[in-house]
């Protein structure tokens, strides 16, 4: 079964992470940066599940850190989208550019 | 080079999503699959085209990032991969995947609520008191505005 080594799920999480961070660097609306950010913690799990797979077999905690990570996760997700409505209703706008009165 | 349906976007993730926990699947860490699917596939993504729904009028596409935001978006990602991509294929990874690994559920929850050495006691409920006081702020912040108006 274990044709596929370590390398090239290394390699598959790299490309998912640095896709998510060229979303978070190019896209500019609330909803998609978030997207960007899940597909980023995403890869940090597959890689500590690769880790704890194939390099430690004998323990289990790099699945508890990625349960954990996903339920903090599921945490981030639900207050950044209520912050986001709430953004909306006030602003009619959910572009970063139109929310700036904290920059100064 | 991306899609500027916001719709799309979210349905992309959700796939993704999926594929990411066919890999787990893969792995052979099932537990890890289904909370993938559950929570990911099944919450998140759900809340997501939900705030889409509420928050952008259908059929609108959002605006193109621009040129110089791209070029510069690109190289940056382009540089950290090819770095990443080389110390992978540098280092040589010791091989154990003789060793099996013992992830059955009831070893994941003796584990999780071992509160001994090699238990997860703590974090676990460090973060059950986090996902309440996520649940709860969120619920207060999505109110506000409608508890001024009354």
């Amino acid at each position: 079964m274990n044709h596929i080594t370590i390398t090239q799920i290394l390699f598959l999480s790299t490309a998912l992470f640095f896709i998510g961070v060229y979303g978070l660097l190019t896209r500019r609306n609330m909803i998609t940066m978030l997207m960007a950010i899940e597909l980023i913690l995403n890869s940090v799990n597959i890689n500590f599940v690769a880790f704890n797979k194939y390099l430690y077999p004998e323990n289990l905690d790099g699945l508890f850190f990625t349960i954990f990570i996903i339920a903090i996760a599921a945490a981030e997700a639900a207050v950044a989208i209520a912050i986001i409505i709430n953004i909306y209703r006030n602003h009619r706008s959910i572009d970063v550019e139109d929310n700036e009165e904290m920059k100064y | 080079m991306s899609t500027t349906k916001i719709f799309r976007a979210a349905i992309f993730l959700l796939f993704t999503l999926i594929g990411v926990a066919g890999l787990y699947f893969w792995m052979q860490v099932e537990f890890v699959a289904a909370v993938q699917i559950i929570v990911y596939v099944g919450g998140i993504v759900v809340l997501i085209i939900f705030s889409i729904f509420l928050t952008q009028q259908s059929g609108t596409e959002m605006a193109k990032p621009t040129m110089q935001r791209r070029i510069f978006s690109l190289i940056a990602v382009l540089c950290g991969a090819g770095l990443t991509g080389l110390l992978i294929c540098q280092h040589t990874f010791p091989n154990n995947a003789a060793d099996t690994m013992d992830d059955s559920v009831q070893n994941i929850g003796t584990q999780m609520l071992d509160y001994q050495d090699a238990g997860f006691a703590l974090p676990f409920e460090v973060i059950s008191i986090l996902l309440l006081a996520a649940m709860i702020g969120a619920i207060v912040i999505a109110l506000k505005s409608n508890a001024e108006e009354s």
